[in-house]
């Protein structure tokens, strides 16, 4: 076992003269939360579909805990688990029967497969509607049923493409829960794409793909701050004596903003205690917001991320549908 | 080991949800019975009887059972399309089973509603005057699962090249009833025209056909059952010989196309 679980190598994916996947190279540790982030049609459905073997890479190598996802395409789908951004259950079946039938194929044994399921459904709140046809769950259903399904055979690797797209916050906060329980528990590796920040935010270490090419890795702390510094907003009893002190204790000018005052510092965390302590002007409240995900987001590839949830998935579809057409 | 754990799975649920829709088969039954009994006993007053003795009813009654196992198999195809339309493909693609036996297990799992559906035809029997004995019974259960395989297979060899259900419906039709109606179903398939001959002689449903009418109404040397190719009459084992052939050539096709699908 080396020290990295997911190894991906100047990996590349055309489909005719569309590049969408270009060299890109990243690796993940084991027991890491990964997210890939881009806007739609950058590149992170393919990479996750070659990751789980579903497409063959145009060049390049990938491999899941040095099994490649090309020569082993077997072994590596022993170890995955995942959840696609398109339902993938069986409708016709119950929510039971699902399970089993992930089970059997994955070759959990009989007894195993039965505790687990039992252990799965009730902590996504499924096991009293195990035996309703799954067409008469709500979306919410269908999705946490896929994350328990994804999890059944304790895969090493799960891919989270979009888990938690139209799920209600509480719905999603509960997913999060448990998956942030699971790595804890078996040290599962997380690989995650998102369009919800705050989501993006769980992550250890952040993807940014655009146009096939990855533009930049790294914490989320650390994306931020290489975008900008943090706010601080204060309120002060005389504000104009702030301001002046600020500026002569920090070299910082403040500006006014109603009664109170913003200024910016580049680590407010490491600024604010000391800030606190030393100055002298009265103050009535501060806080201190770090520059979001979304701000990282629209700095890097000079679009919001969200505003293109919807108009840039219809154009996906298209384009998708385009590709079929021209393949066949 | 495993295969063979892929293949059941992949059969299991096919049967699975087969049996929750079980009001299909009761749909799936009504056309033939149609044609059984609406078909049949309108012609059979018209006409006399055919080979040794049976009425038109009689004659086609193997033949409708043919049609029936054929239609079936054949058309359960669909289910690929279905389950890729529908996303649950996905799920089957990325589990550590392998390709061949995702299509042998959904061949074999087609094949195994057909003969399903063909035996609750066998029940009819006595109504339109015809005794079958177990023997009988158990003679034809083989034949009809080889005729569902081979079939079957060629359906999922279909689905796998076809991504739209109305593109596999619509081939769906124009390959199954030449099939059904060029397999000698519902005529005899001697002293047709020469291009007639022809179209039911490279018809592999032919071949499936024969042998049940073979066993259901007593294979005797009568010429009226038989098919002569290239100037010899073919025995009942000759025929299952070329059926078996067709099947085999359709599930190496159908693993191999299913194989090398995106």
């Amino acid at each position: 076992m080396s020290e990295y679980v997911i190894r991906v190598e100047e990996l590349v994916k055309k489909y005719g003269d569309l590049v969408a996947v270009d060299h890109i190279s990243f690796t993940v540790r084991p027991g890491e939360v990964f997210g890939f982030l881009g806007p739609n049609g950058a590149g992170k459905t393919t990479t996750i579909n070659i990751l789980c073997t579903l497409t063959r890479p145009t060049a390049g190598r990938a491999s899941i805990a040095d099994l490649d996802v090309v020569r082993q395409q077997s072994q590596v789908r022993r170890l995955i688990g995942l959840v696609f951004q398109d339902p993938s259950l069986d409708e016709r079946l119950n929510g039971l029967q699902n399970m089993r039938f992930h089970g059997m194929v994955y070759g959990v044994p009989g007894p195993v497969r039965e505790e687990r399921i039992e252990q799965l459904l009730r902590m996504m709140e499924l096991w009293d509607k195990r035996h309703i046809q799954v067409r008469n769950y709500s979306g919410g259903m269908k999705r946490r049923l896929e994350l328990a399904r994804g999890l059944l055979h304790h895969p090493r690797v799960l891919f989270l493409d979009e888990p938690t797209l139209g799920l209600d916050p509480q719905t999603r906060n509960r997913m999060w829960e448990y998956i942030l329980e699971l790595r804890r528990q078996e040290g599962t590796t997380i690989f995650l794409t998102t369009h919800y920040m705050d989501e993006a935010e769980k992550a250890d270490r952040i993807g940014v793909i655009d146009y096939g090419k990855i533009i930049a890795m790294d914490t989320p702390e650390k994306l931020k701050r290489m975008v900008g510094r943090d706010i601080i907003s204060l309120k002060a009893d005389d504000a104009d004596r702030a301001v002046e002190e600020i500026r002569l204790r920090y070299k910082i000018e403040a500006r006014r903003d109603g009664d109170g005052l913003n200024f910016e510092v580049p680590n407010g965390e490491e600024f604010l205690p000391v800030f606190l302590k030393e100055f002298n002007a009265k103050i009535l409240g501060v806080s201190m917001r770090h520059p979001s995900l979304d701000d990282v987001f629209l700095k890097l590839t000079g679009r919001e991320i969200r505003e293109q949830e919807v108009s840039d998935t219809f154009k996906e579809l298209v384009r998708q549908h385009g590709r079929h057409m021209r393949r066949r | 080991m495993n295969h063979l754990r892929g293949i059941y799975t992949i059969w299991y649920r096919d049967i699975l949800r087969f049996w929750h829709d079980r009001m299909r088969l009761l749909s799936s039954i009504t056309f033939p019975l149609l044609f059984l009994f609406v078909f049949g006993t309108g012609l059979s007053t018209r006409m006399g009887a055919i080979g040794s003795g049976f009425d038109f009813t009689q004659f086609i009654y193997p033949g409708i059972i043919g049609m029936t196992v054929l239609m079936s198999s054949f058309m359960s195809g669909v289910s690929v399309v279905w389950d890729r339309e529908f996303g649950f493909l996905k799920e089957v693609l990325v589990a550590p089973i392998s390709r061949a036996s995702v299509a042998a297990g959904k061949a074999l799992g087609a094949a195994t509603i057909a003969l399903l559906q063909g035996v609750i035809m066998l029940i009819l029997a006595p109504l339109i005057g015809i005794h079958l004995s177990l023997g009988t019974i158990l003679a034809l259960l083989p034949l009809m699962f080889l005729l569902a395989a081979s079939l079957g297979s060629m359906g999922v060899l279909l689905a796998t090249r076809i991504r739209s259900m109305e593109a596999f419906q619509a081939t769906m039709q124009m390959l199954m009833f030449p099939m059904v109606f060029l397999s000698g179903a519902f005529f005899p398939i001697e002293g047709l025209p020469a291009w007639m001959n022809v179209l039911v002689k490279i018809n592999p449903a032919t071949y499936g056909v024969a042998p049940i009418r073979q066993v259901v109404l007593g294979a005797t040397a009568d010429s009226t059952y038989n098919i002569s190719l290239l100037g010899h009459t073919l025995t009942i084992w000759n025929e299952v010989a070329i059926m078996a052939a067709f099947g085999a050539v359709m599930i190496v096709l159908a693993i191999w196309s299913f194989r090398y699908q995106e």
